[in-house]
């Protein structure tokens, strides 16, 4: 068994004369959770997208759990589940009509307890019956969630989580991903623009810049390598081209 | 972990198939308007042609002889439409609900949507059609039914031909977004003066009768008037659209996944939007 559950190797995505993402190559360990980070238009959701096989690169290979993605990514879907604020769930079905639907898509064997067990541990319980259209921000987050846990994927793909949350739902949504990560042992990884999110989650950390991966590490690595005291000013810096500590004590 | 995941190949792809008809059957179930809708237009159709027949029948030899050819007309016609629409409709759903991405990073394959379409393009063209062709029944006591076996040949014809129309349109609205959905609101409308719904194609200039014959639909009503006027069920006829209907839904379904693959390529799977 692999111990990588990602690895991608010199991925490219180019849009006629558009270069969206530029021979990118990282890898995820297994139960880790990793953070995509950079500006928008940086490449994340490229990445992303071509990472759940919606989106064909133009060059690379992207392996999952070992597999590759490319030619045999239906060996992949069943495992993996994702979750972002641009696609969504039908509106008029009710919640529990929209992940009646998602669990037998993804071969979940009974759909019905697995409801159950979500509807109390994401507090949705009261929204069961309720059309998706009519809920908050929140309630929605909630609820796409639930259904990216549906399957318990083996890997969670989150293409920015908490965008649009207030502070106390979005802090209840860092919690319980990490709670699910260290019960299952699930992988995670996450595009983010918030910075206190990827300090608090994340052992591992993307740095992209106009689809060019341009740095890495776990975000004590990066501080100290930026010689910065959060990660906000590491992001700065890499989106305003800065130069790390060490380099500029080299320039000088 | 993932414990509640493991199926059987086969049943694990009907329940997909099964997933999505039942996410329609939702959306059907929760909305009075589109069932409402379903039925209208096949009905009201039916009603003005209804009475179209019952003003000319005294006055036409052509149409005293087959008073029911007009509403016969008009039903299948709608077979056709409907079966189209059906599956357009539905995959215009998922792009209008900004479903298309999920669904497409979920273990669902695009023969498997596919199916999912056509399955849901039946149901919705019995639903309409069916309605329409009862309440014909009283109102001008005319049953379509009457063709019996013919009536199940003509069916399976006239929707197959729908599906491919539906799945190109599909696909080309896929590859364009919803910029592109007029077309499929519209597209089916060229087939219908050089179809021979309503008058043999023998009526068109010639070239234009070679084009038609190339249309299954042209077969299935020269078919429907045979049953009508000689009372004859010709079996050439509809062996020759079942034959051009192979060619046209295998075509149409690998048109519908090229797109798809283009889509992938382009990134319009996530950007759904016009």
């Amino acid at each position: 068994m692999s111990e990588l559950a990602i690895s991608v190797r010199h991925i490219g995505k180019r849009f006629d004369s558009i270069v969206a993402v530029d021979d990118v190559s990282f890898e995820v360990r297994r139960g880790a959770t990793a953070a995509l980070l950079g500006g928008n238009g940086a490449g994340k959701t490229t990445t992303i997208a071509m990472l759940l096989g919606l989106l064909l690169p133009t060059q690379g290979a992207i392996e999952i759990f070992g597999i590759d993605m490319i030619r045999h990514r239906y060996r992949v879907l069943p495992r993996i589940n994702f979750s972002s604020p641009y696609v969504d769930l039908p509106r008029r079905l009710t919640v529990a009509e929209n992940l009646r639907v998602y669990g037998l898509l993804y071969g979940v064997r009974n759909v019905s307890a697995r409801l159950r067990e979500l509807a109390v541990a994401l507090d949705i319980g009261s929204l069961l019956t309720r059309s998706y259209g009519y809920l908050s921000s929140g309630q929605k987050t909630r609820v796409t969630l639930a259904k990216a846990l549906l399957n318990e994927p083996e890997l969670l793909l989150l293409d920015e989580p908490t965008a649009s949350l207030d502070p106390d739902t979005a802090d209840w949504v860092r919690g319980y991903l990490q709670q699910y990560a260290a019960a299952s042992g699930a992988t995670i990884l996450l595009a983010s623009h918030n910075m206190t999110e990827v300090e608090r989650m994340c052992q591992h950390v993307l740095m992209l810049r106009a689809g060019r991966l341009v740095d890495q590490g776990t975000p004590q690595e990066l501080l100290a390598r930026y010689g910065r005291h959060n990660m906000e000013e590491v992001f700065i810096d890499i989106a305003r081209e800065r130069h790390t500590a060490h380099e500029k004590r080299t320039a000088k | 972990m993932a414990s509640n995941v493991r199926m059987p190949v086969v049943s694990s792809s009907l329940r997909r198939i099964g997933a999505l008809v039942l996410r329609h059957l939702y959306l059907l179930r929760g909305s009075w308007p589109r069932v409402f809708e379903l039925m209208y237009w096949p009905t009201v159709q039916m009603i003005l042609w209804g009475f179209i027949t019952a003003f000319l029948v005294d006055r036409s030899s052509w149409l005293a002889q087959a008073s029911g050819v007009l509403i016969s007309a008009v039903l299948l016609w709608d077979v056709l439409f409907r079966g189209q629409l059906g599956v357009s409709i539905v995959f215009l759903e998922e792009m209008w609900s900004r479903n298309l991405g999920q669904l497409f990073v979920s273990p669902l394959r695009p023969l498997e949507l596919v199916a999912a379409l056509l399955t849901m393009s039946l149901i919705r063209t019995v639903i309409g059609v069916g309605g329409a062709a009862l309440i014909a029944i009283p109102l001008f006591h005319f049953s379509v039914f009457d063709f019996g076996f013919a009536l199940i040949a003509f069916f399976i014809n006239l929707i197959v031909m729908g599906w491919a129309i539906g799945l190109i349109m599909s696909g080309i609205v896929m590859r364009h977004g919803l910029g592109a959905e007029s077309i499929a609101w519209g597209a089916i409308f060229i087939v219908q003066p050089i179809t021979g719904v309503y008058y043999p194609i023998e009526i068109l200039p010639v070239w234009l009768q070679h084009v038609a014959f190339f249309l299954p639909s042209s077969h299935v009503f020269a078919g429907m008037r045979a049953a009508l006027f000689d009372h004859v069920f010709r079996v050439d006829l509809l062996l020759t659209a079942a034959a051009l209907n192979v060619v046209f839904i295998s075509t149409a379904i690998l048109i519908f996944l090229a797109y798809y693959r283009v889509a992938r390529i382009r990134g319009q799977l996530l950007q759904v939007g016009e």
